[in-house]
This record gives structure tokens, sequence and C-alpha cells, in this order.
């Protein structure tokens, strides 16, 4: 697929493809990031993952409508404003699922896996009923559009930089939390061993639900990240939670440095083969080579050593 | 105080604890001795909500029964687990300050750290890299950081060497008469029941077969229970 071009060539189109895959590794690792530590602290897998992202999505082009019509000065500032109240949006209606639907099914992983898909459904048509069926997009402020001319070929756009940016630190903001909050040390200790932890005085089902929050504020936060490389429907976050679920399993369950490097890994080779070939046998190739490592380390690419 | 009283614990069809009435007064050290499979885990692991029970279970006359966990530690109930149960990846500082929840908190005692010194010293290691002792230590901060009236221990000595089973029993009255705390505590280990205990319980098949103070206890008639 490579014929027809020169070396220099060739160089910057990696490059150029690399850079324009920042904005679809920073979702793929906040999506990741909610998704393992619900998983690891609870053993649910969040079905409905997607959809509290396209929450957040939402949130962003609701703030963004916003800030255009009434705070048209502020424009240039609304993605933080977003970002946060996407974040406490997805946030809430994760803890009202949390008490609502899933203490309920502890321990019943099979039924977690129905009730959330159910959700997904659920929320799916609730955003069609609000905001109708037809995709939104929000308008980026201007110092968000444009990009950095490194090379004459080479140009990196402003607003993957900026999400990346943005993404590292939200990353390292929830393992400080995790390493010294009381709430995140009270996390690792349900971890680590559930009734144990009951037993010296947690209350773990107070944990649960931040826990639950936390994971899905996180996707809210993807949402707003979403919405600069693609435009915000009630289906949308679909396409995304199978490629959540490839990450996190590639990167090895509850390994924060697993799960960005596998998240940089698919985004990149995603992006990169999406230039040279159509978008989903882009997907057909990355998802090959993904069965196929797993077959070989069925753990994952990383895996933390602990003794026990 | 603590009382049980119709104390039933089943795991399932099998009932393992059968109608249990106990006393234990403020300030008493109680040893609970009987073989393995007898039940004691099952009871000690029941008084702190980590396994159903049913009947009535009363600290200081609240009635604890239909409790989580963690509430009947906020009640007054501290637990030093079989096996000790330490968070191993977390370090030991974090250990202790799990126990400090029920308490709302806040950094870990300097009387708990003058307690056992060597947890000050390993306060940054992972739990897991401690020795069996250092852990046993460890698991006891953890329980008394929520500042029990009751102070429950499962098999405190077990795989722990001969010469610092004779320090945990030390340490413990000193404990005991310190922080003025009732102690029940389970055993197979006769001489260390003699040396820490006020009063010996014997069960035998979830059933309480022998219950005599420490200074009238006949050693041969405990000691043939224990005998397998
Ligand atoms: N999780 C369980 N499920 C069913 N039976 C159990 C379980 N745990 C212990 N038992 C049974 O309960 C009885 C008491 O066990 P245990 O309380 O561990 O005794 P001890 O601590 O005195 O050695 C034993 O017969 C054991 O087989
Ligand atoms: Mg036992």
């Amino acid at each position: 697929m490579f014929q027809g071009y020169t070396a220099a060539e060739l160089t910057s189109i990696f490059a150029m493809q690399g850079f324009a895959g920042l904005s679809l590794f920073s979702v793929f690792v906040l999506m990741a990031l909610g998704l393992a530590i619900i998983f690891g602290q609870m053993g649910v897998i969040n079905m409905a993952h997607g959809e509290f992202m396209i929450l957040g999505a939402y949130v962003t082009y609701l703030t963004s409508n916003f800030f255009s019509e009434h705070l048209s000065s502020m424009f240039s500032l609304y993605f933080f404003v977003a970002m946060i109240l996407a974040f406490i949006a997805a946030a809430l209606l994760g803890a009202l699922v949390e008490w609502v639907l899933i203490r309920h099914l502890y321990r019943r992983p099979l039924d977690t896996l129905l009730a959330t898909w159910g959700l997904s459904l659920i929320l799916q048509q609730g955003y069609r009923t609000i905001f109708g069926a037809r995709e939104v997009g929000v308008t980026l402020p201007d110092w968000l559009m444009g990009s950095y001319a490194i090379t004459d070929m080479i140009e990196v756009p402003v607003n993957g930089l900026f999400v990346m940016c943005l993404t590292i630190l939200i990353t390292i903001g929830v393992y400080l939390v995790m390493q010294k909050s009381r709430l995140g040390k009270q996390t690792r200790a349900v971890v680590q061993n559930r009734a144990m932890a009951g037993a010296v005085g947690i209350n773990t089902e107070k944990v649960d639900r931040f826990t639950f929050a936390l994971g899905c504020g996180i996707a809210g936060i993807a949402g707003s990240a979403f919405t600069m490389i693609g435009s915000t429907g009630p289906t949308a976050g679909q396409l995304y939670i199978v490629d959540t679920f490839l990450v996190v399993v590639f990167g090895g369950a509850s390994n924060l440095l697993g799960t960005v490097a596998s998240a940089f890994t698919i985004s990149q080779a995603q992006s990169t083969m999406e230039f040279f070939l159509s978008g989903s046998m882009a997907k057909v190739l990355t998802l090959l080579t993904v069965v196929g490592i797993l077959m070989l380390r069925p753990q994952g690419l990383f895996t933390l050593k602990i003794r026990s | 105080m603590l009382e049980l009283s119709d104390y039933n614990v089943s795991y399932g069809q099998s009932r393992v604890i059968s109608d249990f009435n106990l006393t234990v007064p403020d300030n008493e050290i109680v040893a609970i001795m009987g073989r393995n499979g007898m039940g004691k885990t099952t009871l000690l692991k029941s008084l702190i909500g980590m396994i159903p029970m049913e009947g009535s279970i009363r600290l200081n006359g609240v009635e604890l029964s239909g409790c989580k966990s963690h509430k009947r530690v906020k009640s007054g109930l501290g637990f030093v687990p079989q096996g000790r149960m330490i968070f191993s990846t977390m370090t030991v500082k974090e250990n202790i300050e799990t126990g400090l929840t029920a308490v709302g908190g806040g950094s870990v005692p300097s009387d708990l750290y003058d307690l056992f010194p060597v947890l000050h010293e390993m306060r940054k290691r992972r739990g897991g890299n401690l020795s069996g002792g250092q852990q046993q230590q460890l698991a006891i901060a953890r329980a008394l950081a929520s500042n029990p009236r009751v102070l429950i221990l499962d098999e405190p000595t077990e795989g722990i060497q001969p010469s610092i089973i004779k320090d945990i029993a030390k340490t413990l009255r000193e404990i005991r008469d310190a922080r003025n705390l009732t102690i029940l505590l389970s055993e197979q280990v006769l001489s260390f029941a003699l040396d820490i205990a006020d009063r010996i319980l014997v069960i035998e098949k979830g059933e309480i077969v022998h219950d005599d103070p420490r200074d009238s206890v006949d050693e041969n008639k405990v000691a043939s229970y224990l005998a397998v």
C-alpha cells in the first residue's frame, strides 16, 4: 500500500496521521480509564459507558451554544466550562444509575451486563427525544482551530495537542486522587478485599457509588474531547464502546500505564492506516492485530506484578 | 458489655454456631478455644458482619444485628481476622488509615506508632512485604485505629514465632489496660490463652462446652478438648 510515495512523503504522512490521532487517543484514554476504574472496583462492565460519553458531548454542545448566545465575549473559554459541566453531569447521572440500578445487581455480572446495555438503549432514546436524531456539532473557539507547522509538510492540529495535554493532566489527577485522597485509599482497599474493607470500617456502598460516578464523570470529559473529532448524535457512543473494550483488554485491565500505552497504539494504528486504507479496513486490521497479540498474551500487553 | 443471645450462624442449610448465649463484661479478655473447624472463625466473622447471623448481638445495649460491617465498626467493634488480611499492595501507613475511616479520617495517631514502633519505621513499605509478626501488629493497629470498645482477634498467634507470641500477649494486655478495652479472641494455643485471658471458653461443634474464669480453669480438661 506504500508504493507511489517517497520516503520523505511517507515520514510526513506518518507524522501527520499520528498527530491527527491525538484526539482519538485522548478519547480512548479517558473512556478506558473510566471503564477500567469501574470494572476494577466492582467487576461491573458498563455497557452504557459510551452513552455517558455522549452525555458529556451534548453538555459541551449546550455550553458552546449558551456561550455563543449569551457570553460571546468569553466564547474562547467555553471549552473549560464545558468540560467541568460534562464531568458533573455524567458523574451525577452515574451516581443515580448506581443507586437505582447497579447496586442491586452486584456479583451478578451477566445481569449487570444486560442492565447496563438496556440503560444504553434508554439513554439513546432519551437523547433522541431531547436533542433530536440529527447529529450536532460544536464550534471551536479560534485559538483551538488551525495547526502548527513543524516543517513544510508536517502540521500538528492545535485542538489535538490541547486535548492530549488535558488528558494527561486528568490521568495524573485521577492517579493522585486514587493514591492520596481518603476516598481513593478506601477504593483501593475495597478493590483488594471488599469484605475486609467493610470490617475495618469502610462504607463499601458509598465507595461503590463514588467510583461509579467518577468513572462516568471521566467518560463525560471524554465526551467533551469527542466533540473535536466527531459530531454528536444519539448513537455515536456505540461506535466507541467496542474500541474502548479493546483498549482496556489490550492494555491489561487495572493498569494505568498499560491503558495509556494501549490507547496510544490502537489510536495511532487506526489513524495511520486510515490514510492508506478505508476506515473499516483499518478497523479490521487493528482488531486482527489485537486478537493476535491477545492470543499470545492473554493477560494483556502490560500487567502489574503484585506479590500476594 | 457485649451480649449475644439466641445467636445462630449458618452456611446455607448447615448450622455452624447454634443458640449461643454469651455475655462479655467490659474490660474482660475472653479466649474462645476449640479445634480446627469448630466454628471460631465463623463466630468472629459473623460478629463483625462479614457473615450473616441470626439472633441478637448488643454492644452496650445497642442492637447491632441488622447492621453492616462498617456500622458495627463505628459502633465500637474492631476486628483482626485470621491470616491478618492486611491490604498487601497498600503501604503500612495507608493500611492504618483505612481503619481511621470510622472516626472521620485524619492522620495516624502517634500512640499507635508508640505501641508498634516497627510500623512507624516501615510506614512507607507495602504491607505485603512485612513479616508475619509485623503484619499481625499492623492488623492490630488498623483495628485499633477505629478506637473500638471491643477488639476481636481470630487466632492471633497462628503462624507466628513463639518468641513473638509472648510479646503479643503482653502488648494486648497493655492495650486493654490503657484503653479499657474488652478483648475477645479465638485460640488453639493453650499456653497463650492462659497467658492472656481472664476467662476461657471452649466451643465444640458450634456450642459452648466449657466456660471458666482463668484462675479456676482445669487445664487438663481444656487440653483434652483441644487434642485431636
Ligand atoms: N464458606 C463456608 N461455607 C460453608 N461451610 C463453611 C465455610 N467456612 C467454614 N465452613 C465450615 O464451618 C465450620 C467451622 O469453620 P471455621 O469457623 O472456619 O472453624 P475454625 O475457625 O474454628 O477452624 C467447618 O466445618 C467448616 O467446614
Ligand atoms: Mg479459624
